[in-house]
């Protein structure tokens, strides 16, 4: 393993990272938009008014564009863990299959059962099983959401397992313990309640289109009240779990941590960097990022990190070079663990095969002592700063994520406010904000999921498996033609979408009602 | 009460519910069988929207069986989806845009202002229809002709020989396009004869699906005349698949050493030594051919059921001889000990036991989908419906 392949590893991950974030602009939509429709279409039953419920198709009608998209990109997702991380299906397969399946079982099939009957089924089925099939679409496709998160959690918390030398893979121990992760919970309600906040910009950005135009208005007004609150409840909890999420990370991930801040040098009552820009890299530290401007927050991130504004918080080059006092070891220790866990368990093999019982139990030893630093083995011999995240994308994408995050709360709750004293409709230039606030939600939702995923590599799973280990053995151009079919596929898919999507809104809700055949 | 089963009895056990999920997948196929339909039976524009919204309540529901199939076989039997996924890697390409093209077709097919046009779409469907279902049949049938890997575990702690720490390797450039011309033992013939059987029969079962859910004179008349035909070609080919595989050597494993071997006739022992299986065999093949019979020769519309059903049958008894009976379900023709077997390629005692509870949900996932589909089946689909409703694709 003198040799990688870095340009199958680049591009395997390329190709996955494509199709993520490609599958991460439609299912937040799906994931708030269900729920909204859910609401709207309780109100309908509840008052019976028609309007509710033109409000509700309308609304579903867009759902039901964008939902397509989305579940053709999650089948590859969930695909191209074997196809292009074969090493990694096997490693821990027996975890990771896990919430995969259960995804499969228990909400994808609740989901696309009872969206036909969202769909198709207002004359077909009483109003109250028509509302319960829409409530249950909303839980199954929320449901799916759970489980994957579940095992996007477990790679960067690896908990409830342990290392079997015979299969050479990780096994499973406790369910519970991988379901009830600490970072899975938080990463679970930090995702789906940023999907719902998502929605309600989408929501209130459209009818605020609406408001300009001075077309629909009452159906504008009622869908931004739903969303404008729907919102709030979201974006309050979006921060507040985003918070958790900070202190999850620094515990579980200080690298990432380190990361996202930029943090070169640990220390205790570390200031936050608010807002900064990088300026080029000094000669005597080609590879660190140097700020060209900042604007700091004392103690903010200590106690961010730590709830205490006196913690030390470690630093990129206290985790690369180790810390003593601090009682961190440097990568190189680390790789050298690794090399003798890695090392100890080929001696295992090697001497089970023999019937040397002694012998593999002194290896077998020496490999559970090291064991949580296997993945670092894989660099021996090899500069440990290939194990560092890219700092400025990790940095740039989290404030980015933060600072839109503030601002949607802030927007969402002046429109609430205004549109309850009915004074929204004079407020032009506010409109105009809702509206182009839509493609920024977007952006902050792709950025959270960069800071997740860029911040965390080079591993797949958290010290025990870098992405070098775990892709499958494919020539690169293999991985490259697949590469460009998908973003051709994908681009072309997309901009159908949104074609489809702007042409339905500029009809608007009555056409949408009365239109018998599209 | 799954705790206190077997290591095997689970990985038995695990073997029937992929089975199960394969048979109800085949049985699915019928939407894209329908798909290659379109033009053959609508010759009008709102015949053909008749046949693509009477596809497009099921759609949804093959394509999450297909899901659940990869994410039970990824939990149950991981070496699989590490070996064949990231080896066969142009096979599994190839079916993935068929089914990334497929969603997102009946959605998009009629929109106003939808970039492709309608005939692109339904283009997209009909590659969809044809490409997705010869691909599964083929890759299925692999898992009895082989295919050429090699597995080896200590690859990954192998720091020092040059090659990446890959566990499993396919030893052939083509990744899986090879299916369809290795001339060793012919396998080429029992893959694309499965492959295009199981075409034919997503044919013939949409047909029969037709002819249940669309109310519609012409449409009926033309699929029963397409029926006969497809028939034809699906038993021509079915039955050279079947008769073959009672010929041909197999991949058997010794139960106490593991060592995988050639046994022939292989699977007709298989049939032989689990008469429970060449039960179920017999019934399956029995319930397509009456299910045929009846709509062709007694103006009946409910073919669909015993020709659905008979298909689930058929196809659970093909995955019980692939795996049960000391039997590789995957074998390597490139390295015979590099054979999958549900004994070598399973997940733990522990993860088969919770997915075990975790299977029990599956009676009632299978309930509230029957109960959703009476539902919107009560009525056919007529032309009037197709006016009123309007989320009519």
């Amino acid at each position: 393993m003198q040799q990688i392949d870095f340009s199958l590893v680049d591009w395997s991950r390329a190709q996955f990272a494509l199709t993520a974030m490609y599958h991460w602009i439609f299912v937040p939509l799906t994931l708030g938009l269900s729920f909204i429709l859910a609401i709207m279409e309780s109100i309908y039953v509840k008052t019976g008014n028609p309007e509710w419920k033109k409000i509700t198709k309308f609304w579903m009608n867009l759902f039901g564009i964008n939902f397509a998209i989305g579940v053709a990109t999650g089948i590859i997702l969930e695909f191209e863990f074997g196809t292009n991380w074969s090493n990694y299906s096997w490693f821990v397969g027996d975890i990771f299959g896990a919430p995969l399946a259960i995804e499969g079982i228990m909400a994808f099939f609740m989901e696309s059962t009872f969206i036909a009957i969202m769909f198709f089924g207002w004359n077909k089925v009483s109003k109250k099983a028509h509302l319960t099939a829409t409530w249950l679409t909303a839980i199954g496709s929320n449901l799916s959401g759970l489980w994957i998160l579940v095992a996007n959690a477990w790679m960067q918390n690896p908990v409830g397992m342990e290392f079997n030398p015979d299969t050479a893979r990780n096994e499973m121990h406790n369910f519970l313990d991988v379901l009830f992760n600490p970072v899975a919970m938080n990463k679970f309600l930090h995702t789906i309640t940023s999907g719902y906040l998502l929605a309600a910009i989408f929501v209130v950005g459209i009818s605020a289109w609406f408001l300009l135009k001075k077309r629909e208005e009452q159906f504008a007004m009622k869908s931004i009240i739903v969303a404008s609150v729907f919102g709030i409840l979201a974006a309050v909890y979006t921060i507040f779990s985003g918070d958790e999420s900070a202190r999850v990370v620094a515990k579980h991930q200080p690298m990432k941590f380190a990361s996202m801040e930029a943090l070169y040098d640990g220390q205790q009552n570390a200031p936050l960097v608010a807002i900064g820009f990088f300026g080029s890299p000094s000669a005597e530290r080609p590879n660190e990022q140097e700020f060209a401007f900042k604007f700091e927050i004392p103690n903010m991130l200590s106690y961010l990190a730590f709830l205490d504004a006196n913690a030390f918080v470690p630093g990129i080059r206290d985790l690369v070079h180790g810390n003593e006092e601090r009682g961190i070891i440097s990568y190189k220790e680390k790789i050298a663990k690794g090399k003798k866990a890695i090392d100890a368990l080929a001696a295992y093999k090697i001497a089970k095969k023999a019937k040397n019982e002694q012998e593999a139990k002194d290896a077998l030893k020496i490999f559970k002592e090291n064991f949580e630093y296997f993945g670092y083995g894989y660099y021996f011999n090899k500069d440990p700063h290939m194990l560092l995240p890219n700092v400025k994308i990790s940095f740039y994408a989290f404030h980015t994520m933060v600072i839109l995050g503030g601002f949607f709360l802030v927007l969402l709750m002046y429109i609430y406010f205004l549109a309850r004293n009915n004074k929204l409709q004079d407020k032009r230039w506010l409109l105009w904000i809702a509206l182009w606030t839509i493609p920024l939600v977007y952006l902050a939702q792709q950025a959270g999921w960069v800071v997740a995923e860029v911040g965390r590599q080079p591993w797949v799973i958290q010290d025990l498996m870098p992405n070098i280990a775990a892709v499958s053995q494919i020539d690169t151009y293999s991985v490259q033609i697949t590469f460009f079919l998908f973003l051709l596929v994908f681009t072309a898919l997309l901009i159908a979408e949104i074609k489809i999507m702007l042409t339905t809104v500029r009809k608007g809700p009555e056409i949408t009602e009365n239109s018998t055949k599209k | 009460m799954f705790e206190n089963l077997s290591l095997l009895s689970l990985q038995q056990y695990w073997w029937f519910l992929i089975a199960v999920l394969g048979a109800l997948l085949v049985f699915l196929l019928f939407v894209q069988g329908g798909q290659t339909l379109i033009y053959k039976l609508g010759k009008t524009e709102m015949e053909r929207t008749m046949l693509v919204n009477s596809l497009g309540r099921k759609w949804e529901i093959t394509f999450t069986t297909l899901v659940t199939f990869g994410g039970a076989f990824f939990a149950s039997f991981p070496l699989f989806y590490s070996t064949s996924f990231g080896g066969a890697y142009w096979v599994w390409m190839a079916i993935l845009f068929a089914f990334i093209l497929q969603a997102v077709s009946y959605e998009y097919r009629t929109k106003a202002n939808n970039f492709l046009g309608t005939k692109t779409y339904e283009g997209f469907l009909f590659f969809n229809g044809a490409v997705g279902s010869i691909l599964l049949g083929t890759a299925v049938a692999t898992f009895f002709t082989g295919s050429q890997f090699s597995v080896d575990k200590m690859n990954l702690v192998d720091l020092t020989s040059g090659k990446m720490p890959i566990i499993s390797a396919w030893e052939n450039p083509w990744h899986g396009l090879e299916a369809v011309w290795t001339t060793e033992n012919f396998a080429f013939l029992q893959n694309l004869s499965l492959g295009l059987a199981v075409f034919f029969l997503a044919r013939v079962l949409a047909l029969l699906y037709f002819m249940n859910n669309i109310e519609h004179k012409a449409i009926y008349e033309r699929a029963k005349k397409c029926l006969k035909r497809n028939s034809i070609i699906f038993l021509i080919l079915f039955l050279f698949f079947v008769i073959r595989l009672m010929f041909i050597d197999g991949f058997a494993y010794h139960a106490d050493s593991q060592e995988v071997y050639m046994q022939a006739h292989k699977y007709f022992n298989n049939l032989i030594e689990m008469p429970l299986v060449l039960i179920i065999f017999l019934l399956g093949v029995v319930g397509v051919l009456y299910g045929i019979f009846i709509n062709l020769f007694k103006d009946s519309k409910k073919g669909i059921w015993f020709s659905g059903a008979g298909t689930i049958l058929t196809v659970l008894a093909l995955f019980f001889l692939a795996g049960y009976n000391n039997t590789s379900y995957y074998p390597s023709t490139f390295d015979l000990q590099s054979s999958l077997t549900i004994e070598n390629s399973s997940s733990s005692q522990y993860t088969l036991t919770v997915m075990s509870y975790v299977s029990l949900m599956i009676p009632f996932v299978a309930a509230y989908i029957w109960w959703a589909w009476k539902s919107m089946d009560k009525e056919s689909i007529t032309e009037t419906e197709m006016q009123e409703d309007d989320h009519a694709y």
